[in-house]
Parts: structure tokens; C-alpha cells; sequence
């Protein structure tokens, strides 16, 4: 069933700013929504924490706001998704309706989770980012174009460079970030590479 | 780029194919898991109707949900119990080796690869689970991956990565009595940042980090990842070597141990070698750090003032105001004094043997605050048994510490091990990120085994080099 990986050469959709720097996987989803052997679900719990108080009663988030709710393109400051590598912080974002992120840049093991999704992390600098968050509060409901193979985000008449990681971009806009058939393709290569490590028992 | 170091040397060994990504198809010699990452990869693999393709390459055992008090079956928690059976049912199913808490061999991942031997110089090492940079020490290159890159693992014991840079961090001098391993890594991302280090693998290097033995060389090599360097490594040497002949695997294969020393001797960085970055700290200026905020970034040693965020660079004020404020600290006093209502010693990062003995040295004679809730959680069941024949548990209860069973325990809150409410925790974990350990007012102050010891007989953070004088005079 891996044969068909889609291309993803673009996202397309309302944004949703989450600002602030070096925002952990732990805010993005709280340990204790992990006791699952499934992500189902867990779109629901995404930043949690942040979004509701010890009553569960709804905080100030813009996750919460009405008018963010069909957002699709998240935008994010520096270090996004530091600390853990639970896939679950991605999964509870894909699964609250996020197709691509925005941002100044990414923990390494974050963005990597993100390409096994098949979601793009593209990065600007501060400033455009800035910009790009002001823009989407005062412009909820307009879209925003994330072109993966051009590195290029359009909003309302602007549109700026971003720059996608190189092995991303290939494997996005190429459909291979799924890697699971493609090396396993490479069995015997594998194989040979076993035999050659003298650490490997035959 | 680098050259001749042992991150290019090890890289080269288990490249197995250059992908249409540019990314490169690596072998993956020792595969970790446990029971939160792993359930849904096996999942997809069923999906997939995959099997798993080298099952004895692949390594469990059950850490972060399982109770550090009552491990009988089933666990009181549902979920937890949930967790655990599907673990032993997947193991079961492709034939994987478990430590499992009847074995005696249980905890966590990190702390039971080493000490079964499995974790070798020269190979290469993955887990779902960030601090898997911890196997570097041994000169592996380790590090974390996600579910979807756990199921590839599964189904080809390869992973589809991209080779970073390499920056090395040397540590020069030796450091002074009191200042640890732990103290060393803290100053470390202190200075590069939180995401200093992406992009880069970290080697560490100089006489005080050459000096350490193979637990504080762990310590430092897991929390590569708090500094943003996915994995981190130690040269093999000596120290390394002695080590491995005390695991499981090379006294039941003795042999080996010669047979592997050459390919280990090869893949040390060349003397020659060329770096993308090099970064020296002089280890001798160190003295104990403590966090202050709410990222591992944000650590000062131990007599000086916090600092205020707007003597900080621009992008970390945010942040720094943030931390303050949930943290109750003003810029300007120290951390000593920073009243505390928990003490956790344990973790991947601080709950081996040297850690535990240098912290019951502490506790030893002294009484826990009545106000504090202290608890040691060793880093395996073996570490439990080895200290527990040394008498230190006996040591840490006389002084009212509660002494638990090997798991992750209070350094991620997944188990019964929280904090409550806006309790405060002086933690030798290796994360303060708010709600970390449980509580999401809960408030955590990292620090050294040694300086969680003397938090905890004081009721607020203390410089142990303080409490040692205080205790010859």
C-alpha cells in the first residue's frame, strides 16, 4: 500500500499564529495524552495545556478563537518543537487539521516527524515571520499559499522566499517521504552493509 | 565539511545507499524500544503487513508508564497496563528481547543498553526517544527518531537520514571538587542555546570531559538534544573500554572484546581531523549551575545573580520574562535559597551508581526538610540491586527519602510520580519545560545529583559545597 505516496508540492489554507520561542513538544502535547497505543484522537489534546485551565474550561489561545478553527497553516517562532521526540506532537497537530508550518526553525527530530507525515516546515527569517503572524490575526479567513517546490509563502498581494530544507523538499514534492517501501527495496544492500561490520554476527 | 571524524567514520560504515532525498539509507546496528513510541509503528507495520526484518537487532524494556511503587500485574493504571500489555504481545510476536520487570534486567532504556553491553563504540544506535544521544558516550552515534522512522527501523533496520555537521566542544582543565558532568552540560547549552545545536552532531572532547567516568560522560552526551544537537559522542578510550568488559556481552564472549578493539581504535576521530565548528570551555572556571526558567538553556552557576532579559539577547527576553514569572525568580538574586517542595534524583540523565553514591555521600547523615517529598528512583533494576548491596538505599531512607522502582518516574510525569499543583522540584532530570514533570504550575529547578542531595536536606537550593564545609568545620 506505500506505492502510492502523493506529491505534496503545496499547502494551501486559513492560518492559525502561535507565537513564541523554543515551544517544547511537551506544551504541543502533554505527556499524559501519550497513554495510548493509537494517534487517533489526539487532535483534540493538541497544546492542551495551553489552551485549557485545571477546570478544562476553555483559556486565551488562539486555537480557541472561532474564527481559527478551519486553520490549516500554522505559524511559529524559533525552535519549534524542542525536546521530545514524540511523533505525537505532529500527530496531534496533523489531527487538529495542520497540513504545514511556518516558522523561523524547527528542532531537528520535530521537522523530521513532520516529513514522515507529509508536512512541510518551511523557515523565514524573524521579521517576515512576524509579519506573516500579524497578518493572519488580522486576516483569519484568507488564505495562505505554502509552495513547497518554489520556496515561496503568498498571503493577500505579498509573497515571500522560505527556504525548505533540500532533502525535504525532494522528498515532498518528489512523494517520497514515506521511505518505509523505498528501503525496504534495498534489502540486500542492507544485507551486505550488515556483513560488513565487524560488530554484526553473521 | 568534516573529515576523519569518528561521526564521518561511523557514517561511512553503515551507509547503505544514497537515496532519490539525498538522504542517506543508514544501518542502524542496535535498535531501542519501549512501550509509549513503539505501539503505533508496529501498528503500521500490520498495516503494511510488514515483518519485522531483524528482530534481534531490535532491544525493549518498559520505562516511561511503569510504577516505581507497586509493578505488579496488572498495573493499577488502566492505561499503563494497556501500554504494557501491547508492548509484550508485539515482542512476542516478532521474537524481540525484553527486559521486562520479572526479569530483573528493567529500566530505563538508556541506563539498560550500557549496562547489558549492547551498546558498542562504532555503531549506531536508535530509539524513540530523544535522549538516545546518551549510547555516545561510548562513541556510537545515537540518536532519537520518531514513530513513522521506528516503524522503517522495524521493517528495514535503516533509517533515511541527512549527515549533519560536526562541532567539537572541548572542555579544557579539570574541574574543581563539586562541579560535575551535569554542571558541564548545563554550561554548555547554556552558552550555544537551546538551538545551538541544530544541524549539528556534537563531539566532546578535552581533558575534563577525557577525565570523567563512562556515567558522567552519559550525563553529558543525553542532553545533546537540549542544546538541539540530535547526537553527541565521546571518543572511545581506555575509560570507555574498561567499561564494556564489565558488560554482559563481553563476559559471556570474551573473545569479542579483542576481536572489536581495532575497529574501535579506528573509528576515533583522527588527530587531523577537520570540524565544522570547534567550541572550547574552560572546564576549570566551572562551578555548580542551576536552571532558573523553564528551558535547560537557561542556567547560571550557583553564586551568580539570575540575569535580568533584558541584558539577554533579543530573541530570548520573550522567553526569559515568561520563565521568570512562572518560575517566581527575580534578576539579580541567586538560585541559592529557591525554596523547594520535591527532590527527584533519577532519570536517564542522573540514576546510575556514581550518581546515587555521590548523593547518599550528601544525604548521609542529614534529614530530608519536613517540608520536602525526596525520592530516589534508580535508573534500572540493576542499579537498584547494585546499590541496595551497597547499603545506599538503607542511607537514603534513614534520611526520609522514599526508595522506588528503576523507571522515567517524575522526569516526564507519565506514571503516578508528579508534581501537584505549583509544587517546586529541585530535579536531577534533564527538562524544565513548564508541566514537565506533571503539574503544569509545577515548577522544576535542574541541577547535579549531588545538589538535588543537599536541596533536599535544606528545603531550598543549596550549594553543596557549602554544606560539605559546613559539616568539616
Amino acid at each position: 500500500m506505500t506505492d502510492e505516496i502523493p506529491a505534496i508540492d503545496s499547502a494551501s489554507g486559513t492560518g492559525v499564529p502561535i507565537r513564541g520561542n523554543d515551544i517544547d513538544t511537551d506544551q504541543i502535547i502533554p505527556a499524559r495524552f501519550m497513554k495510548v497505543v493509537t494517534f487517533d484522537g489526539l487532535g483534540e489534546f493538541a497544546f492542551f495545556d495551553k489552551r485549557y485551565d485545571e477546570h478544562d474550561d476553555p483559556k486565551d489561545h488562539p486555537m480557541n478563537e472561532p474564527h481559527f478553527q478551519e486553520a490549516s497553516i500554522m505559524v511559529v517562532n524559533a525552535n519549534f518543537g524542542c525536546g521530545s521526540s514524540r511523533e505525537h506532537a505532529p500527530q496531534a497537530l496533523m489531527r487538529w487539521g495542520i497540513d504545514a508550518i511556518i516558522g523561523e526553525s524547527f528542532a531537528e527530530i520535530f521537522a523530521g516527524n513532520c516529513l514522515a507525515l507529509g508536512i512541510p516546515t518551511v523557515t523565514a527569517d524573524h521579521d517576515t515571520i512576524v509579519e506573516l503572524q500579524d497578518w493572519v490575526d488580522e486576516n483569519p479567513d484568507a488564505d495562505i499559499d505554502v509552495d513547497v517546490e518554489n520556496e515561496t509563502v503568498t498571503y493577500g498581494d505579498t509573497t515571500v522566499d522560505v527556504t525548505v530544507d533540500d532533502a525535504q523538499r525532494k522528498a515532498l514534492t518528489e512523494g517520497v517521504w514515506d521511505t518505509t517501501a523505498l528501503m525496504k527495496s534495498n534489502a540486500d544492500a542492507v544485507q551486505d552493509t550488515a556483513d560488513s561490520l565487524p560488530y554484526v554476527d553473521g | 565539511m568534516s573529515e576523519g571524524t569518528l561521526y564521518d567514520k561511523v557514517w561511512e560504515e553503515h551507509t547503505v545507499s544514497e537515496l532519490p532525498t539525498g538522504q542517506t539509507q543508514l544501518f542502524c546496528g542496535l535498535h531501542l524500544i519501549h512501550e509509549v513510541t513503539s505501539p503505533q509503528a508496529f501498528g503500521m507495520l500490520q498495516e503494511r503487513d510488514l515483518d519485522v526484518a531483524y528482530p534481534e537487532r531490535t532491544h525493549a524494556t518498559v520505562d516511561h508508564i511503569v510504577p516505581t511503587s507497586d509493578q505488579s500485574r496488572p498495573f493499577q493504571d488502566d492505561a499503563a497496563e494497556e501500554m504494557m500489555s501491547e508492548l509484550e504481545q508485539n515482542v512476542r510476536d516478532a521474537g524481540i528481547n525484553f527486559s521486562d520487570p520479572t526479569s530483573g534486567d528493567q529500566g530505563i532504556v538508556h541506563v539498560i543498553g550500557p549496562e547489558q553491553g549492547l551498546t558498542q563504540p562504532g555503531t549506531t544506535i536508535v530509539c524513540g526517544d530523544s535522549h538516545t544521544s546518551t549510547h555516545g558516550a561510548f562513541g556510537a552515534l545515537a540518536f532519537g527518531i520518531g514513530t513513522s522512522q521506528i516503524r522503517d527501523v522495524l521493517a528495514t533496520q535503516t533509517v533515511a537520514m541527512e549527515k549533519k555537521k560536526v562541532r567539537k566542544i572541548e572542555v579544557t582543565g579539570e574541574l574543581e571538587p563539586g562541579v560535575e558532568a551535569k554542571d558541564v552540560v548545563l554550561e554548555i547549552i547554556r552558552r550555544l542555546g537551546t538551538e545551538g545545536g541544530v544541524g549539528y552532531v556534537y563531539e566532546y572532547a578535552g581533558e575534563a570531559i577525557e577525565s570523567l567516568d563512562m556515567e558522567g560522560r552519559m550525563s553529558i552526551c543525553n542532553m545533546s538534544i537540549e542544546g538541539g544537537a540530535r547526537a553527541g559522542y565521546v571518543n572511545p578510550d581506555e575509560t570507555t573500554y574498561e567499561w564494556l568488559k564489565q558488560t554482559d556481552y563481553f563476559q559471556e564472549n570474551p573473545e569479542k572484546f579483542d576481536e572489536l578493539k581495532p575497529y574501535w581504535e579506528s573509528i576515533r576521530s583522527d588527530e587531523d581531523a577537520e570540524y565544522d565548528d570547534v567550541v572550547t570551555i574552560d572546564g576549570s572556571e566551572l562551578e555548580p549551575v542551576v536552571t532558573w526558567g523553564t528551558t535547560p538553556g537557561q542556567g547560571v552557576g550557583i553564586t551568580e545573580p539570575i540575569p535580568a532579559p533584558e541584558d539577554l539577547s533579543e530573541e530570548k527576553q520573550d522567553t526569559a520574562r515568561m520563565s521568570q514569572e512562572h518560575m517566581g525568580v527575580e534578576p539579580g538574586e541567586t538560585m541559592a535559597g529557591y525554596e523547594i517542595d520535591v527532590a527527584f534524583l533519577g532519570s536517564c540523565t542522573n540514576a546510575r551508581m556514581p550518581d546515587l553514591r555521590r548523593a547518599a555521600e550528601v544525604v548521609e547523615g542529614r534529614q530530608v526538610a519536613d517540608s520536602v517529598r525526596a525520592m530516589v528512583v534508580p535508573g534500572s533494576q540493576r542499579v537498584k540491586a547494585a546499590a541496595e548491596a551497597e547499603g545506599l538505599d538503607a542511607v537514603f531512607e534513614e534520611a526520609g527519602f522514599e526508595w522506588r522502582e528503576a523507571g522515567c518516574s517524575m522526569c516526564l510525569g507519565m506514571n503516578e510520580d508528579q508534581l501537584e499543583g505549583d509544587e517546586a522540584s529541585a530535579s536531577s532530570s534533564n527538562r524544565n519545560f513548564i508541566g514537565r514533570q506533571g503539574s503544569k504550575d509545577g515548577k522544576t529547578v535542574l541541577m547535579n545529583p549531588r545538589m538535588v542531595a543537599a536541596a533536599a536536606v535544606t528545603g531550598h537550593v543549596t550549594d553543596v559545597r557549602d554544606l560539605k564545609e559546613v559539616t568539616e568545620a
